[in-house]
Order: C-alpha cells, then structure tokens, then sequence
C-alpha cells in the first residue's frame, strides 16, 4: 500500500511538477493517502443540564403537553414558532433550525433518553462523573476523551486539543494533550525572546524539560503556518460571535490545516435553567438564545468543514436532563435523561435512536424525570470504536467493558 | 516525540537504578541553603540567602518550624487590610456579600437588608439588576449576552490595568459594587499571593497551601462561595504545624467540607420524614451519601491502598449521618441532628462502634483514622512528595511514619524529621522538583524583587497556568507531581508571563530594572541564584550578540528559562 501511495506520489506528481498537477490527480492521491489519514472526534460538553425535552421536542406526547402548560414548544405548524418536525413524532425547538438540514443530508443523528445512569443531580458530580467517563467513581484520574487517544509511537503535539485556558476533565490524563485559548496565541508573544527560549530548551539538559520544550516549540511551529495567514472559513460561512463560535472555527482551522488532530473538546455554558427558561411564547426566552447560538455554531462548522466533514464526528452531551414537568417559575429543575447529537460524514442520521420510554407518571425516572434508555457510554465508546477506530473500549471505560452500540456510526 | 519517550524512560531508569545513591550524595554548603529556600519558601528574595547563612540554616529551618517566633513583614498587613471578608464570619458574609437565595429573601423581605451602608448599598444594587435581568428576560427578545471569546479577554486585560491604577480601598470598593459575590474569591485569592509573595513565615504559608489542598474544597460549588474564607481561616491555618487529628476534625466539621462532599445531605435510610417537611424532603437526598465517607479515607487520611473496602465506606457513611449544617446558604453552622442518624451499631476498619453512639460515632471514626499505621505512611509519603522528590526514598517515608506514630499526628515533628534528614539535603532531592504553578509565578515575582499591590493579575496567571487558586473541583486537590505540570500550552504561557513581568506588562506588578547588573551571567546570578546553566547563558548571548543587552529582556530570559522551572 505505502509502496503504491510512494510510487503514485513520485511519479505522477513528477510528470506534472509541485503545483501544476491537475485536480482530478491530487484529489487522487488524496484518496490513496485515505487509509493513512486520521480521523477526528470533536466533544461539545453543555455545562449546567440543557432541558432536552425542549431541545428535541416530543410533540407526539399527549402527556408532554399535559406536564408543561408554559414550556411546551407547539407542535408543527411550519412557523416560527412550532416545533419542526422530524420524524413525526420528534420535532426540533425552532431556533436549532441551522441544523434541520443536516439531519435531512442523514449526516445527524440524535439520541434520546440518553445519559449517565448514576442518579446524581449534582451538576459538579455529573459532569465530573461524564468527563472521567466512570460514573459513580470518583478516584478516576483521567477523561474518557485523553483515554480515547489510540496508543501510537509518532503522534502530533497537537492530537488532543481542548478549547479554553485550562485542560479539561475529558482531556487529562497520559497522552499529551494541550489546552488552547486561543490559537494565534500559541507562541512566545515576544519575537526577541521566542528563538532563545527555543534555543534554551532544545539545548538544556534537563531531560523533561528538554523534551516538553522540543515538543512545545514543534506545536508552536506547526501553529506558525497557521497563524500567519487570517483564517477564511469554507463556504463563505460566518461563524457566530459566541464563545462556542468561536471555539468551532478554531478547531476547523486546526483541521483543515491537517496538523495531525485526533480529538478536541469544547463547551458552552448557562444551561441551567431554573427560572425563565422561555419568554413571553416558549419558542422564544433564554433557551431559545442558548440553543441559537449552540445551533448556528454547530451549522457553521459543518458548513465550514465541507468535504473535511467526512473524517469528523462531533458529539455533543450534557451531565443530565431536567425535570419533565415545569416547575412554579418558567423554568426546570436538575433531572436524568437527556438527548444527544451526533453529526458528520460517518454518522448514520436523519434518525432518532434509542428507545423513547414515555412520559406517563409511572414511566418517568422517581416519577419526575425523563427515564434513562441509553447510557451515554453506548454512544460515546461507538464512536471511539467505529469512528476512532480505538478498539479498547475496556480501557477508555474502564467498568463498562461492554458498551451497546445504537448503531450510530456507518459500519 | 520518540526521542523524548525515550529519553525519558531512560531517566526513569537512571532514577531507579541510583535513587539510593543519590538520595545519601550531599549537598555543598551553599547547595543546602539554597536547596532549603528553594523548599521552606516560595523562592528566595535577594539578600535571603546572605540572611540564612549568617542566622545558620540549622536555627533558621527552626525558626520557620515556629512562625510564632518570626516578626511578620510589616509590608503584609498593610496589604490585607482592605480585604475584609477575611475577618468575617460565613454568617456575616452571607449578609454583607449575598449569595443568590439570601438575595431573593431579602428581596421578598424574609431576611433584612445588611446593617453596614456599604454593604446595603451593594445589596441594593443587586437587587435591581436581579429584577432587570427578570424583566429582560421576560421579554424574551434580548439578544443574549456576546460571549466573544477575544473581547471577554481583552476586556478582563483593560479592567485588570485600571484596577490595578486604582488605590487598594477604593479598587475593593469597584470590585464589590460590580458584582459582591466576586468580592470572596478577589479576597482570598488577594491574600494567598500577599501571604507568599511578602510573609516572613514561608514555610507556614508553603503549609497552609499543602494542608488545603489535602483537604481541598472548591469556592464555585453553591454555598462554598461564601464558606471558603472561614474554611481556609479556622479550620486550616490554625492547624498547619499542629496535631493531625485536630486538622481532621476541623476539617470533618466545617460546612465548607461537609457541603463539598454532601455529608450535610446523607441521612440514614430509617429516617422517618417529618410530616411537615415530608413533600420536600421527598425532593432532597432520601439516604446515605458516600461521598464524604469516601473520600475521608482515601484522600484525607488512609489513601487508595490503605486498607478500607466498600463495606467499610458504608459503615464510616452511616457513623457521619446527621453531621450537617444549619442553612449553608446562611453561612450556618455545623449542626449535628439525631434525627437522621443511624442508631445501629457500626463496625469500622475491624472496630466495633456499639450502637446508639450518636453524635460520637464519626468521633470514633475520625480517631480510628487518625492513628491508622496507612495514614501515617501516607501523609508522610505526600509530605516527602511534596517536599523532598515525586518518588520520595522508602526509608525516609518510614522515618517520618514513625515520628507520626510516636507523636500522635505531630504535624511539626514530622516535618522536623524530613527537614534533618539525609535525604532531603541530597543530590536526589536538590532541583528535583518542577515549579507548580504557584511556585512559579510567586518565585519570579520574589526573585526579582518585584512590588506588587494588586495580585489578581497573578491569580490569573496562575488559572492560565492551570492552578485556578480555589478552584479545584475534585476533591484530589492539585497534584505537586512534575509530570502535572510539563505541557505544552504551560510552558508556553511560562515563558510568555517571564518576558511580561520582567517587562513590567503584569498590572500591578512593578520590576525595577535598574536593580539589575549589565552582564547576563551577572544578572541571571541574581535571579537564579546560582550560576545559570551553560546553556542558558549560551543561548542569552546569542540573542543578545545581535543588539545592546538590556537587563529587562535579561531578567524575563533568565525567569523563562528551564533553569527556573525547577526549585
């Protein structure tokens, strides 16, 4: 295989010369370097429980309505102001309607009644507990996302990236994994000092230093060729102003510039929604805000990606649910089960999967909240497995050697 | 990548082939006072090290063993004295800087308004944004708050120079007024870096900084908000040097710890619900919680291998039912409530525990654990840790174990016995340890003798650094290991704040250049120490081949340089 890559690199580009090939051909070795090339796992984590009863609506519930008089997003009606429907049953809340076109192009899946099966509704404990990816367990060291790292002797600096000034949960642990803020400034600011520093490490006898040093100015390197030029994202897309945003755009630069990323982490806060979680109609108020943003930078990034997209998946996941039932101020309260989506060129979509437990009383979770179905790990270790193609799924959660694949991932 | 896996388990290797050796190679004369600066304090300042050797190491390591003995620097209080949620009770603080449930009850008139006019003024005014924000909210058109990563940040760089020109008081005063809830951490972590940067009693500060990450709580989870400030004030400080047992219980009974790991919540599962109550209780934990039970034995006190099994973290859970707190949000007290607490008889770690005990059952509890043979090894191991090297010769660990014992958890003795020891005056011991974040930054601000009277923007750096003071949200606190602290982004942004500080680009720190010699090996010989490595000096020379040296890029070169990384 690599002889023919070699071969077809060497003399095909060597008839036309560097630059002049024509399309058709270096589109074809693209696709001889396919088996070579990585694929990539993006994580959007929701801090503070996103109510997915209104995120991926059950509109075909009688008793959905029946629970939240002044939450329920209407059934659809093809405005602005219902559900858009999905399946039938499923409707999308009308501000994530960026996405809709992504589940029609079958590249978007969603999975309801999903979540951590630990009853915890503390948000510290549940997110804590989905980061390490051992719920219940709190001695777990390490993230579920480092872990999903799949064991290799020549990695990329940058493999594992996490958006934010600090490494996260999901992204600590043995395999390197380096936490950005923001990518133009990964460098030493100061021109004069960055060459000395380099030389100082790459010289020093410290042996951890040195090596840390050599790997950190091969990272800041490869971000060089990144940052000299402005980034112009594919299709003419705008990436929205909020942080996750501008997060997305940043992990697209890093993909479209193949500096070799594996997995890379983002999120977005202010989901709890105790108080005012709609306003005036429920189609509008703070989580219509939220689930605005969260949509248009979800959609900006497919659509910046483009073709790219075939190698990604990005996953998204909140610590719980809410309550089924509205509580006395326009708002939810912690609950279980939640939903998740799952989008990119591999993701079996245009479906909901799962199985839907229903929201009479004696089907709800302590009679309150949305049952659990599906644990969160099901749909995690499928991607790491099928996606990632990191077959140890024993290791990357530990406890739960055997996840229940939904089918979630084109096989 | 692969040279540096090798390289690495190639000095693995080396380490475990020659530990012995090393740790019984001494150190020169000047190494040992160096080493013991480097160790006790946060870095030198200039002149500590002509200070130590005229005192004698030996009666200086004494001194720093006894801070009672040591005058305080004056500099220091005059700096904490604007922060005055630190001589607060958690009471007081939830009046005066309201968490958001007293701020609803004195909007609906359940509690009254604070009595201090500063203090009623802020409640006020958040009293009206928390109706402004209601009513925008209401209207359900505004258009959500621009997260603009960027702007977020340069925003947080403007307000930090303006506050930084502003006088100590009146910058208190801004802080407060724009959000008084912010007012807590602002304190805390104010103070924590005054404390290094400026006491006279180090190894007191390098203490309280161990013993609160040991038992660590973490401000942003609900009431600890305003639990913290007492926490770290009377249940850590006071207990730094003194039994281990008493900074259990401390610890075992303060709200911060029994809200941060949910013991206020555990009940016994026999608990008959009060009719009155009985809907919301409904709502709250209706049983055990293992969470503190856990954790006790395994971070606190016996650690992972220490012997305990999951019956026994039942059974320590059901002894600590009823350990709870009257209205945390209040900043209420320990309270104990015999009505939840499980009446049976326990047996823990072997020991029997007769039934009916009630409130003394966790006593005994806490007694078992304290003079348990695996928690003297393992508070010894992660002093040594801490102390000597991340792998810490078995010999010393069993010495100190030993003090622990014969003692009786003497926190004092113990270190008495690391810092006599062989081992810790060692070739194995010395530069062995990387900077944490904290250490870094507290050493460079130290070692060139920087003024600082605002030390947010070094609380910044730390959280950038990956150390958030405070905010550690597991319960593990933060790793002292080298291994944590090697990365990428870190070194990164160690080098980064290096070149700012020396170039006085950190608000509210100030370097004075002209304190500084013309010669680079001078001017890293005043910083480090000692003589900088060949490298280093190379590497400065080359930089410096091409322009006129000045002592500013000099001083950020030498504080950026691995060199400086290591203590």
């Amino acid at each position: 295989m690599s002889t023919r890559r070699l071969f077809l690199k060497s003399s095909a580009l060597g008839m036309f010369g560097v630059g002049t090939a024509p399309a058709w051909l270096s589109r074809a070795l693209y696709a001889a370097d396919a088996p070579s090339r990585k694929k990539i796992l993006v994580a959007i984590f929701q801090r503070g429980a996103v109510d997915g009863l209104n995120v991926v609506v059950p509109f075909g519930e009688k008793q959905y309505y029946s629970l939240r008089p002044n939450l329920a997003i209407p059934k659809p009606d093809r405005t602005e102001s219902s559900a858009i429907d999905l399946d039938g049953f499923f409707g999308l809340h009308p501000a994530l309607a960026p996405l809709k076109p992504i589940y029609d192009s079958g590249h978007m899946a969603i999975v309801h009644a999903v979540g951590s099966p630990d009853p915890t509704r503390s948000h510290f404990d549940a997110q804590d507990y989905m980061e390490s990816g051992t719920p219940g367990r709190k001695a777990t060291s390490d993230g579920w996302l480092n872990r999903a790292l799949p064991i290799q002797k020549d990695s990329s600096p940058v493999r594992a990236v996490s958006l934010g000034a600090t490494l996260p949960r999901a992204m600590r642990g043995q395999n390197e994994a380096v936490a950005i803020a923001n990518l133009n400034d990964f460098q030493v600011k100061d021109t004069r000092g960055a060459g000395t520093f380099e030389s100082m490490y790459e010289n020093s006898l410290d042996q951890v230093l040195n090596g840390a040093g050599r790997e950190t100015f091969e990272a800041v390197k490869l971000m060089q060729s990144i940052q000299k030029q402005p980034y112009a994202p594919g299709n003419g897309v705008q990436y929205p102003n909020s942080s996750l945003g501008q997060d997305l755009m940043q992990i697209a630069r890093l993909i479209k510039s193949n500096v070799g990323l594996e997995v890379a982490f983002a999120e977005m806060r202010g989901w709890d929604t105790h108080v005012n979680e709609v306003g005036a109609r429920p189609t509008v108020g703070q989580l219509a805000n939220l689930l605005g943003q969260f949509g248009s930078a979800l959609a900006a990034f497919y659509q910046d990606l483009g073709d790219a997209m075939a190698d990604v998946s990005v996953v998204t996941m909140s610590e719980f649910g809410r309550t089924a039932r509205e509580n006395g101020s326009r708002g939810t309260d912690h609950g279980h089960a939640n939903v998740m989506f799952a989008f990119g060129g591999g993701i079996r979509g245009g479906k909901i999967h799962g199985q839907w437990p229903g929201l009479e009383q004696e089907q709800l979770y302590e009679q309150r909240d949305l049952q659990l179905t599906t644990d969160f790990r099901d749909v995690l270790g499928e991607l790491v497995v099928r996606h990632l193609g990191n077959a140890r799924v024993a290791s990357v959660f530990p406890g739960y050697e055997q996840p229940k694949f939904r089918g979630i991932v084109v096989g | 990548m692969k040279k540096f896996i090798i390289s690495v388990m190639l000095l693995a290797g080396m380490a475990a082939f020659s530990t012995d050796t090393q740790f019984s190679q001494p150190l020169s004369k000047d190494q040992e006072v160096l080493h013991a600066l480097n160790r006790l304090t946060f870095g030198p300042r200039p002149g500590d090290l002509e200070a130590v050797r005229k005192m004698g190491l030996k009666k200086w390591i004494d001194q720093q063993l006894h801070p009672e003995r040591i005058a305080e620097n004056p500099e220091l209080a005059v700096r904490l004295r604007p922060l005055e949620s630190l001589q607060m009770s958690a009471a007081e603080i939830a009046t005066n800087y309201p968490p958001p449930q007293v701020l609803r009850a004195m909007t609906q008139g359940r509690l009254p308004l604070p009595v201090d006019p500063e203090a009623r003024k802020r409640a006020e005014l958040e009293i009206q944004r928390l109706r402004a924000r209601r009513e925008a909210k209401d209207d359900g058109d505004v258009k959500a708050k621009a997260q603009g990563k960027g702007g977020d940040r340069l925003q947080q760089a403007t307000r930090q120079q303006v506050l930084a020109a502003t006088d100590p008081v009146e910058r208190r005063k801004l802080v407060a007024d724009k959000a008084p809830q912010q007012a807590l951490p602002y304190d805390l972590n104010e103070a924590k870096l005054y404390r290094a940067i400026y006491s006279n009693r180090q190894l007191e500060e390098q203490m309280a900084d161990f013993w609160f990450n040991h038992f660590n709580v973490y401000i942003d989870k609900g009431a600890d908000r305003i639990l913290t400030s007492t926490y770290e004030r009377d249940a850590i400080r006071p207990h730094v040097f003194g039994k281990f047992r008493d900074l259990l219980e401390a610890t075992a009974h303060s709200p911060a710890m029994l809200f941060y790991l949910d013991n206020w919540q555990s009940i016994s599962p026999d608990t008959v619900p009060v009719r009155r109550f009985a809907k919301q209780k409904a709502k709250q934990a209706r049983g055990l919680n293992e969470n503190y039970a856990r954790e006790l034995m395994e971070l606190h006190t016996l650690g992972v291998d220490g012997g305990y099994t999951q019956k026994d973290i039942i059974e320590v859970a059901r002894c600590f039912t009823g350990w709870t707190i009257k209205q945390p949000n209040r900043g209420g007290e320990f309270i104990y409530n015999d009505r939840v607490h499980d009446k049976g008889e326990k047996t823990v770690l072997g020991v029997k525990i007769p039934a009916g005990g009630g409130q003394d059952d966790a006593e005994k509890v806490l007694d078992i654990l304290a003079r348990h043979p695996s928690t003297a090894r393992f508070i010894s191991t992660k002093l040594a840790k801490k102390f000597v090297a991340d792998d810490p010769p078995p010999a010393l660990i069993e010495r100190m174990a030993k003090t622990f014992h014969d003692t009786d958890g003497d926190i004092r003795a113990v270190m008495s016995t690391l810092l006599d020891s062989k081992e810790f005056f060692s070739e194995g011991a010395f530069q062995a340890k990387v900077k944490t974040p904290l250490e870094l930054i507290v050493s460079a601000v130290r070692a060139a003798d920087a003024q600082v009277d605002f030390a947010i923007p070094l609380a910044t750096q730390i959280g950038q650094l990956g150390e958030p003071l405070y905010r550690k949200i597991e319960p593990t606190g933060y790793s002292s290991a080298n291994s944590e602290w090697v990365n990428s982004a870190a070194l990164l942004a160690r080098m980064n704040f290096a070149l700012a500080l020396a170039d006085n680009r950190v608000p509210g720190s100030k370097v004075d250049a002209t304190k500084f010699a013309d010669d680079p090996a001078a001017v890293a010989r005043q910083v480090l120490f000692h003589e900088a490595s060949q490298q280093t000096l190379d590497s400065i020379q080359k930089a410096l081949a091409q322009r006129e040296p000045t002592p500013v890029l000099v001083v950020g070169l030498v504080l950026g340089s691995p060199d400086f990384q290591r203590r």
